[in-house]
């Protein structure tokens, strides 16, 4: 049978608060066991949770980018269970009152373009860590609780189920991305864990209205783990259906080294959470002006962006959408353009010669020492004919593992180009004179050997002859002899 | 009316571990106390708002700056049991 | 001289006269402890030897000329649920035994700012869970005016270290009744401030929604001037109200001329005995005949408010008291894994009370029941203050029995249904989040004391005050002294 893949996403964000969301406690990664900690984040008895008013405001400008409705009443809710990872055996949250909600995320597949429904936004603070003694949780002798990521600020976005592939899903993520970056409110890396994702998966025969049962499969960390849990659960769930079985309603959990799910949970142990308006956290009500104020904060996000360097700077839309998915690299693209005009070579050194020299490193964007300034400088070097596009690449390098300006490095190194008559005539007649069977092949008419005699000429100028002038001094001694 | 399995479903939400006797004790006596509030459903409370904050206070915020912290030391001086700064608990599964 | 009779006001006046010095005041105290509370059994943990320090920094202020606060010098005692900076903090429970909080109360650190006396932490019901101070853990306390009485609960123990004059004030709180109804049963004065009123911060919950910090004092003028050291606004405690808190002893006047009262028909009669309705009647003419004016009135919800709090306490107790599970503090019961850990520390760490009712919030906020219970609660609790909101359109303050009877005897309190009925007239005013003050005023056929309460809407603590003083300065039934050779 034929089946159709439904796909729904909750991506929790760590918002980018210098402080925790209930409590002063720092943010900051790292550090040693439970030293950014205090009763309030501990749930010591007797302590009380104030609410950081900066992770409303990144809530809100993170549902205004994604088209969201505001919630002009909104209000936080116990949500209980046990786990050592939580402090006061329930989490704060949010249930029926989200801070956003019906907004949607744009994006565009092999298929086409289309909107992804964002169900609802809403704020709660992240658990502890556990540290478990041994292999693997299910055969550690015993675990260890480390506190200071408690209390840490996440919006957590729930989608609505109207993904039909992994391009879908990988889409989305890469939007979602983009837009949370743009707006400032988390650095939204996955591999650092400030991004994760669960994904909802569910098969029901083509053509059938209800959907199938789902299977949701926690905390993937990596967009390429998105991806084969897709591909498995797809598979998985097939399987079942093919041999007449039923899909279980459960929790699972990926084994990235084994490349396969497996059941954490069912869902009758886990659905009663006991929700209830946290008495100790006073209801939140947001004014159109606030709204108005945040709105206007936020900067170009990344389909306006994008739309802005096709219709505009004219960039091809693939060009266009590599360079906004990071707002780091889109950044670094208007630096440049601020400075120099031809979008199109831009846009290929940052794809060509840029993103090679980053993937190669692997490093971050952020850590590329390169300044836009210097971008442009090097360009318009190349423009004016001082370098050739050979040394200019020579000298990006040098530019990518210094942070120098390109002038300083091409009169360090005598990278010059020579445009001089006088100096390459020379240089012309002595390759020509060393080279006669090339002479006598490009009078016979192999003019393939004039290729071959100016590579010999660039290359005892070390590339910096310019090729042009070259060209012309070669041809009219040819021509004379 | 709770039954003895609702009662057990209640205790291990509750994290209670119960013997048999108590769980017939805690069955009698939430029945009893769950017929003294049967009342409560004969009233009408149809447009009555819920109440959960007595006075009208809202928006209560902090603002975004680092406060101090505790040392690992006094976060672990009450820890039942512990293990390189952290707190040991026996094994989750 | 015996120095542990007196009241703040008058001990305030001989420290600033140095007739006597706090060390002689603090020592007269912790000896009377040693002497009586082997009987009463109203102190968990007694700090003698900080509560000297604190006496000598004060005499050393007095020594160097400087001016004290009211508060200064004065002995007083904290109820065990109230967290105090390396001090044991047990909520009367097994779970907390040995728990030495690493921070205090807000509330602790402005009586601090006082220069308070601070001799140790009272006993109280488990988690602050009962009207009978037999949920301790540890040990029931008794009523200083009856050996066979329990002092009431859950501040059993700040109540009666105040009557036997083991402190000369303490500190309470009040869930459904836990200050005024001991304060009630040992013949003090006791009040649970609005909601808001005093920070909530260190406070070992009970009930986020309804827990609030009070006095327990010996007269009228205390509790103004307790209110005063204690009231205001905390950033530590979201609830907290930011209210422009006035001098509450400007409200003793002595003056009820004008003032409305309202006298509810729902807190007389049947279940109400008839000795303390007498005396609800009494004060209500007595502050008739000074000027007030005074008129029966009707709340017409107020017999929902039992059944609505027995669900809202109870669900938010679920929750609170989720925290205690082993991992981090307090008891742990050794256990092969995770999971039985949580159930061996909870079945042993909490008594039947906290139990039930932990067991009673979990149901309730079930899904299936939710609406039924908890939300139905939650609008009924609505409905309530409503008849509140109406009633002090008319009415500066309402005058009611605090308990429906007075102390209830020891050891035959083991059917919870019974004791809850003892907060009927307590529990409204919780609801309501508004403010309640149970003023003595005589005593029953058996010569044990009644409270006549006091409610008004939020922050109308003064006009409770102000009637309350003149019944006090009009009357000698409000300074009652337990029979010492009965319960002490």
């Amino acid at each position: 049978m034929e089946y159709e893949v439904v796909i729904g996403c909750e991506v929790h964000v760590e918002l980018k608060t210098k402080t925790k969301i209930f409590c002063s406690c720092p943010t900051d990664f790292g550090g040693e066991p439970n030293t950014h900690v205090c009763p309030v984040c501990l749930g010591l008895p007797g302590t009380l949770p104030v609410l950081n008013k900066k992770v409303l405001e990144y809530a809100i400008k993170a549902g205004l980018a994604m088209n969201c409705e505001i919630a002009h009443f909104s209000k936080f809710d116990r949500k209980n269970y046990f786990y050592p990872d939580l402090t006061k055996a329930y989490q704060i949250s949010q249930f029926d009152l989200p801070i956003c909600k019906n907004g949607y995320i744009d994006i565009e597949t092999s298929e086409g373009k289309k909107k992804i429904g964002i169900t609802r936004i809403h704020m709660e603070e992240d658990a502890g860590k556990l540290v478990h003694q041994g292999a693997t949780i299910t055969t550690s002798a015993g675990s260890l609780a480390d506190y200071n990521r408690a209390g840490v600020p996440l919006i957590e976005i729930v989608s609505e189920p109207d993904m039909r592939s992994a391009e879908d899903v990988l889409a989305f993520l890469t939007n979602l991305k983009a837009i949370i970056e743009y707006t400032g409110v988390s650095d939204a890396r996955m591999e650092q864990g400030s991004l994760r994702c669960d994904v909802n998966l569910s098969l029901r025969p083509a053509g059938q209205k209800e959907f199938g049962t789902r299977a949701e499969i926690k905390n993937l960390n990596s967009f390429r783990a998105v991806e084969r849990v897709i591909k498995y659960e797809i598979d998985r769930q097939t399987d079942i259906l093919e041999s007449g079985g039923k899909v279980v309603q459960e929790t699972r959990t990926w084994d990235d080294g084994k490349g396969m799910t497996f059941s954490l949970r069912s869902k009758e142990d886990s659905d009663e959470y006991r929700y209830f308006p946290d008495p100790d956290l006073t209801p939140i009500i947001v004014t159109d002006a606030y709204i108005e104020e945040l709105r206007a904060s936020l900067p170009e996000l990344p389909q306006v962006k994008r739309a802005r360097m096709i219709e505009e700077d004219g960039l091809p839309e693939y060009d266009a959408g590599v360079i906004t998915a990071s707002k780091a690299l889109a950044d670094f693209y208007d630096g440049v353009r601020a400075h120099y005009d031809d979008a199109k070579k831009i846009s290929n050194w940052i794809m060509v010669e840029l993103l090679a020299k980053v993937n190669a490193e692997g490093m971050e964007l952020e850590a590329v020492k390169i300044q836009p300034e210097q971008m442009a400088a090097l360009l318009k070097l190349v423009d004016s004919g001082d370098i050739s596009g050979k040394i200019a690449k020579k000298v990006f390098a040098e530019m990518f593992a210094t942070g120098k300006d390109p002038a300083d490095i091409i009169k360090e190194q005598g990278l010059v180009q020579i445009s001089d008559e006088d100096a390459l005539k020379e240089m012309v007649s002595h390759v020509v004179e060393a080279n006669p069977k090339s002479v006598e092949d490009y009078k016979a008419g192999k003019t393939k050997a004039m290729g071959f005699l100016v590579g010999q000429i660039m290359k005892q100028s070390r590339g910096q002859a310019n090729p042009a002038v070259i060209n012309k001094l070669l041809a009219e001694k040819l021509d004379s002899m | 009316m709770i039954s003895k399995d609702v009662v057990e479903k209640v205790a291990k939400l509750s994290r209670l571990h119960l013997e048999e006797e108590e769980i017939a004790q805690y069955a009698d006596q939430l029945n009893q106390i769950l017929d003294t509030m049967a009342g409560l459903q004969q009233i009408d409370t149809d447009g009555v708002a819920p109440l959960a904050h007595v006075l009208p206070i809202e928006n209560v915020f902090r603002e975004d700056e680092v406060g101090e912290c505790f040392t690992q030391e006094t976060v672990l001086a009450n820890a039942p049991e512990q293990s390189n700064g952290m707190f040991q608990v026996p094994k989750i599964v | 001289m015996t120095l542990s009779r007196l009241t703040i006001h008058e001990l305030h006046d001989l420290l600033v006269s140095k007739e006597i010095s706090a060390t002689e005041l603090v020592q007269e105290h912790l000896d009377r402890i040693q002497a009586l509370d082997g009987n009463v059994k109203s102190y968990i943990t007694v700090t003698g030897d900080l509560a000297r320090k604190q006496a000598k920094a004060v005499d050393a202020k007095l020594a160097a000329g400087e001016t004290i606060g009211m508060l200064a010098g004065i002995p007083m005692a904290v109820k065990d649920n109230m967290c105090t900076e390396g001090i044991p903090t047990t909520c009367a429970s097994r779970m907390l035994e040995g728990f030495k909080p690493q921070y205090s109360a807000t509330v602790v650190e402005k009586l601090k700012a006082e220069d308070f006396v601070m001799l140790g932490k009272v006993n109280m019901d488990e988690f602050a869970m009962g009207s009978t101070t037999e949920n301790s853990a540890f040990f029931a306390t008794q009523n200083p005016w009856n050996a066979d009485c329990v002092p009431g609960g859950s501040s059993g123990g700040s109540a009666a270290s105040v009557a036997a004059d083991l402190a000369v004030y303490s500190l309470g709180s009040d869930t459904g009744g836990s200050i005024r109804q001991p304060a009630s049963f040992c013949g003090i004065v006791g009040l649970k401030p609005t909601y808001g009123a005093v920070s909530r911060f260190g406070l070992i919950a009970f009930a986020s929604s309804l827990d609030q910090i009070g006095p327990l004092a010996k007269d009228v003028t205390d509790t103004a001037l307790i209110l005063n050291a204690i009231t205001g606004y905390d950033k530590k405690d979201s609830t907290s109200a930011d209210y422009n808190y006035p001098d509450y002893t400007a409200a003793l006047t002595g003056d009820v001329k004008g003032m409305r009262i309202g006298l509810p028909k729902e807190y007389l009669g049947e279940g109400i005995d008839p000795d303390v309705e007498a005396q609800v009647r009494a004060a209500a003419a007595k502050l008739e005949e000074l000027g007030a004016h005074v008129e029966e009135c009707s709340l017409p919800y107020t017999r929902y408010a039992m059944p609505a709090y027995y669900l809202i306490a109870p669900a938010e107790a679920s929750s609170n008291l989720g925290r205690y599970d082993g991992v981090r503090y307090g008891l742990r019961a050794p256990a092969e894994d995770v999971a039985g850990m949580f159930c061996d520390t909870r079945k042993k760490g909490f008594g039947p009370e906290v139990k039930r009712r932990i067991m009673l919030g979990t149901y309730a906020l079930s899904s299936g029941y939710y609406d039924a219970y908890y939300l139905k609660a939650l609008k009924v609790r609505n409905l309530i203050k409503q008849d509140y909101d109406r009633a002090f359109e008319q009415y500066d303050c309402l005058i009611t029995p605090t308990a429906p009877t007075t102390a209830l005897r020891k050891g035959n309190n083991q059917d919870p249904l019974a004791l809850y009925k003892s907060d009927i007239c307590t529990i409204p005013t919780n609801l309501a989040g508004i403010p309640g003050l149970s003023l003595p005023y005589g005593t029953d056929r058996n010569g044990m004391p009644i409270g006549v309460q006091l409610s008004g809407k939020a922050f109308a603590e003064p006009a409770l005050l102000r009637a309350a003083y003149a019944l006090e300065q009009n009357t000698n039934l409000t300074r009652l002294k337990p029979n010492q050779g009965k319960g002490l």
